[in-house]
């Protein structure tokens, strides 16, 4: 680890203006403190945002959960409100990574470091959440831009995500067997407005499969999952599996998740 | 004291529990980098990004600069003054010229052959400071063509050359067996099953990486070197006179709790050379603590073998004889004994546990730009026995008998047996290890397990191994004819304290074991006293007599029997203390269950009191008998000892993703006589699940262009988790060992070598509605997956895919 200066504001504004002057806004640092630790990354200056009462808090307000940014995955995995109302997100959230980044990891480093094999993203963009910053509001469909990339600007801090309740949803992931992260995750949801399939793992970041979602709103069923052809073109070939096995698991894993949505 | 009185002493098959885990799991175990000596510094080592390079220039200058740097030193300053790594086998072509030993120098002097290869090292007062000094020594470099895959290496057409010694990277040819008597047999065979197969390259990552202290005391001119280390004395021997040139009496190595090794804290490594040597040259302590990226680039790696198998059969199944070629990576280097390990170890179990008359092995080992590779869990009888018994499985599967029944036809019944391929078995039944498997894995329930399975779209099948290997390498004077460097015995030493209490100073070595309690419960058992009264040092040049260390399953049969010779030698003197103080001849003394006694009267005293009265010696016959109870003993075996078992392992495949469900493992073995079956039981889970790893998930993976490691960290490299296994099945039938006075065979690889040809065997027997008959480790969801829609997997280990350039699984962005 390089050496580098620790700031600790209470309130957004203050790690805004930290943020905005070059600090590296510090989360759960299950990623950020690894990579510090491998000398991959180098902040002269962290802006720990643990301290900021702002930023965390469950409710639900309507049809829609607000959930504060330094929210812990086991926060959101054992909140009694989002069990009840969004149950799939609760058990997306009680599936990542292993205790101990349970304990640590936040929605909003997960999110805004946007991993692209990292299972929150799926969740945002299949939900179709609305992500609050200091600044403004932002749509997922418009949040997320490929590996490691998102809307956000120099300095912008994720404050909170609004996610509309659907009425049904399910996550289904099948993990890579060294780092557990999924090697391909689906996250479907049914709205009165549409279905939604958010594919993590598989691609440059996550992203929706509009065929899947096509098909699912004709017709929501397994077997209308399994007859939509999976283009392997774009998808990731690595180490641990070839385009068409991840195009297979997106195929496998979505009919899984309807199956399950259909109970 | 003989193996059968041995078994029936009190405290032998108890589980007691392990004395050492207390401290180990209250955070009080006292390993390596827990120790920090005066006047420290610590060490980072620049290492080679490049697999194979020619160093053209090292700058240190600014690094030299740095703040609390204390020194920098790179191949230029140990070039010409030392000796390189040594190997510990001499392996002979057919021939009878050598083997190829190109230097292998601490430092790399010219030329770098693997990334990871240690090119600086930088010291400094902290690590901190040491890691940016390292980042400032600049090197230059000028890259060559890397030479990575053994498959590639054995076609001899890379344009590559390692070593000039070695011009077409080979480092020896070897072969073991008639081959004439066997091609004849070919000839007359009714049936000839093949078989391709890979063992794939794995690496060990014990939990404990590896740390070094060296350290130089300018009053005495002694060295202390505290190293994660399996054999301290082969270590302090190799590195005195091999390498540095120095008085064996003037460096002490301490190898203090070692928090695992695998055969991976085996050999004598570079670092460790590099501090003892600059401790001198800087007149300070140094320290290193390799990180995990260090373990996975530097460490000896395991397996990495190519082979070609074929069995020839007449028309009952019954084997007449087998021939195989094999490949084998050694890597960049020759490791301590890496060259025994494709070899020796590995070629003399071919014959497994059947009668096959006529068996012809060659082996042809080749450098690569790659980490050394050496022994590792197992050290070639895993290899031997993936092989055989995937070979087997195929041949009863192509003569339509079942696994079981195949094996049944071929099993070796009389002891001793001498096989075609050198090792004599001295005792086995090998019937009863295969029927108790069958009866405890419910092999007659299986027929309705899998329809159960079938009914849920899944696919469910069974695979056999029946392995036998070898541990407790010897005799010493075989061995030495054989090639090796080394002496094989071990000693151990027996210090009766005044009042009763033991120590036992043992030259075999703890990195997880449970030595501390298994040494004492033999002690223990053997003088009558509680297991608590015991005591057992180890690890340490300076309070231990010369022994070998811990490797190949040697301890209990090997370091423990050299315990029990020390023992007779303390049972002898000890009558004579107790005759002369009853008044009665040496001859009529009895002993046991800690009393001494004379035969024919209820005359009877302690062992407490004798072991006073040896330091105490008033009323003692100090004319006849000097007084103390202190007995060395060095024990080199007639024998290996030869562990066997049958393993059966049964999966359910999910059709859809590819994914490898171990539903139910049974191992029944035989260890001969078993001391604590709780600490057993642990090392089989332990072999277990290591055999598994390979067989389900583990798979070291370089870039075949570039050489880069591709799987350097556990983002890519997949460690097993417990949830990947279901509860094991296990069991043991015993046949003691004929020829050590334990009657104890050794468990500690046995899991890992009878495992993996268990579980693919069974994937195979899964995949067979499907037309699949080849697949090759790991079966990893892709892979089955892949094999599902092709028929097969791809033949190499290496998938070849672009690096992780499409996701990084996580990695952190750079």
């Amino acid at each position: 680890m390089y050496p580098f200066t620790l700031e600790k504001p209470v309130t957004v504004a203050d790690a805004a203006k930290l943020a905005g002057a070059g600090a590296k806004p510090l989360a759960g640092g299950q990623t950020l403190l690894a990579s510090m630790k491998l000398r991959l990354s180098a902040p002269e200056q962290l802006a720990d945002l643990s301290g900021i009462k702002e930023l965390t808090g469950i409710k639900k307000d309507g049809d829609t959960l607000t959930i504060g940014a330094m929210s812990r995955h086991l926060d959101v995995a054992n909140n009694a409100d989002v069990k009840a109302a969004y149950p799939a997100l609760a058990d997306l959230a009680s599936r990542i990574g292993d205790r101990q980044v349970r304990a640590m990891g936040t929605i909003g480093g997960s999110v805004a470091n946007n991993d692209p094999a990292a299972c929150y993203p799926s969740a945002v963009l299949g939900s179709g959440a609305t992500i609050v910053t200091d600044k403004r509001e932002i749509a997922a469909d418009d949040f997320f831009l490929g590996m490691f990339t998102t809307a956000l600007e120099e300095g912008e801090l994720i404050t909170a995500f609004k996610f509309p309740v659907p009425k049904r949803a399910h996550y289904e992931k099948l993990r890579q067997k060294a780092s557990h992260f999924p090697l391909v995750g689906v996250f479907v949801t049914q709205y009165d407005s549409g279905v939604r399939v958010a594919i993590t793992g598989a691609g440059n970041g996550v992203f929706r499969h509009k065929g899947l979602e096509d098909a699912l709103n004709k017709s929501f069923t397994a077997e209308s999952a399994a007859s939509v052809k999976i283009d392997s073109t774009d998808l990731n070939s690595d180490l641990h599996a070839t385009a068409p096995y991840r195009a297979n698991l997106i195929s496998v894993l979505t009919q899984r998740a309807v199956t399950q949505m259909l109970g | 004291m003989g193996a059968p009185d041995f078994a029936n002493l009190p405290h032998i098959g108890e589980s007691l529990r392990r004395k050492e885990d207390y401290r180990f799991l209250t955070g009080a175990g006292n390993y390596t980098d827990d120790i920090n000596l005066a006047n420290q510094t610590h060490c980072i080592f620049v290492r080679s990004p490049h697999a194979h390079a020619t160093i053209k220039s090292i700058d240190i200058a600014e690094a030299l600069k740095m703040p609390g740097v204390v020194g920098i030193f790179s191949g230029k300053d140990i070039e010409g003054k030392m000796g390189g790594l040594p190997c510990g086998w001499l392996i002979n072509n057919p021939d009878g010229t050598p083997m190829k030993e190109p230097m292998h120098p601490i430092l790399a002097i010219k030329k770098v052959r693997y990334v990871g290869d240690h090119v600086a090292m930088v010291v400094a007062e902290t690590v901190e400071q040491a890691k940016d000094a390292a980042e400032a020594v600049v090197v230059d470099y000028d890259v060559h063509q890397a030479l990575v895959s053994v498959a590639d290496a054995a076609k001899k057409q890379s344009g590559v050359t390692l070593h000039d010694e070695a011009p077409d990277n080979q480092c020896y040819k070897w072969t073991l067996g008639d081959k004439a008597a066997v091609d004849a047999a070919f000839v007359n065979a009714a049936h000839v099953t093949k078989l391709d197969l890979v063992n794939n390259r794995l690496i060990p990552n014990p939990i404990e990486a590896r740390v070094a202290i060296g350290s130089y005391s300018r009053a005495t001119e002694d060295y202390v070197l505290y190293v994660s280390n399996q054999n301290p004395h082969v270590e302090r021997l190799l590195m005195t006179a091999f390498v540095l040139g120095l008085p064996e009496h003037k460096v002490r190595v301490i190898a203090p709790d070692v928090g695992g090794g695998f055969g991976s804290k085996i050999y004598l490594y570079a670092e460790d050379v590099c501090l003892t040597w600059a401790s001198k040259q800087l007149n300070r302590s140094i320290k290193w603590t390799g990180d995990r990226s260090e373990c996975f680039l530097s460490d000896a790696h395991g397996r990495d073998h190519v082979s070609h198998a074929e069995m020839a059969m007449d028309k009952d199944g019954k084997f007449l004889a087998m021939r195989v070629h094999t490949d084998c990576n050694l890597g960049a280097y020759l490791s301590t004994f890496s060259t025994a390990v494709p070899t020796i170890l590995y070629a003399t179990l071919l014959a497994g546990q059947y009668t096959t008359p006529q068996i012809y092995v060659e082996v042809d080992s080749w450098f690569t730009n790659t980490a050394p590779v050496d022994a590792y869990r197992g050290a070639g009888r895993p290899e031997a026995t993936y092989l055989v018994e995937r070979l087997v499985t195929r041949c009863a599967w192509e003569m339509n008998l079942g696994q079981s029944e195949i094996r049944a036809r071929n099993f070796i019944t009389t002891f001793p047996y001498q096989t075609p391929v050198a090792l004599q078995y001295d005792t086995g039944d090998f019937h009863t290890l295969l029927n108790k498997a069958n009866e405890l894995a419910d092999v007659a329930g299986f027929p309705a397990r899998r329809s159960a399975s079938e009914a849920q779209g899944k696919l469910r099948g069974m695979g056999y191994s029946s392995y036998i290997e070898a541990c407790g390498i010897a005799p010493s004077n075989i061995a030495g004819a054989l090639g090796a460097r080394a002496g094989l015995f071990e000693c151990g030493e027996i210090r009766v304290h005044p009042t009763g209490s033991v120590t036992v100073f043992t030259g075999s070595h703890s990195h997880g074991q449970g030595h501390e309690t298994t040494f004492a419960q033999v002690v223990a058992a053997r003088l009558g006293i509680p297991v608590e009264n015991v005591d057992v040092v180890h690890g340490d040049t300076g309070r231990v007599p010369f022994g070998m260390g811990t490797y190949g399953s040697r301890s209990i049969s090997v370091g423990g029997a050299a315990i029990m010779k020390a023992l007779d030698k303390i049972e002898t003197k000890a009558k004579k203390i107790a005759a002369h103080l009853m008044e009665a001849s040496d001859a009529d003394i009895e002993f046991a269950n800690g009393e001494f006694t004379v035969k024919g009267t209820d005359k009877k005293i302690p062992f407490g009191q004798v072991a006073l009265t040896a330091y105490v010696p008033h009323n003692y016959p100090l004319d006849k008998l000097e007084p103390g109870l202190d007995e060395t003993a060095f024990y080199d075996p007639t024998n290996f000892t030869f562990p066997a078992g049958t393993y059966i392992c049964e999966v359910e495949i999910d059709r859809q993703t590819g994914e490898v469900k171990v539903d139910r493992f049974t191992a029944v073995d035989d260890f001969g006589t078993i001391i604590n079956p709780m600490i057993v039981e642990g090392q089989v889970h332990g072999g277990l699940v290591q055999g598994i790893g390979q067989a389900l998930m583990e798979n070291c993976v370089y870039d075949n262009e570039t050489g880069q490691l591709l799987t350097g960290s556990f983002m890519d490299y997949a460690m097993p988790r417990a949830e990947d296994f279901p509860q094991f099945t296990l069991a043991t039938h015993s046949t003691p060992c004929t020829h050590n006075p334990l009657g104890t065979k050794g468990c500690g690889e046995a899991g890992a070598i009878g495992s993996p040809p268990a579980v693919i065997n069974a994937v195979l027997d899964a995949l067979a509605p499907l037309g699949v008959t080849d697949f090759d480790m790991p079966a990893s969801p892709h892979r089955v997956w892949e094999a599902m829609q092709k028929g097969a997997t791809t033949a190499m280990q290496q998938p070849q895919s672009p690096p992780l350039t499409a996701s990084t699984q996580g990695r952190p962005a750079v």
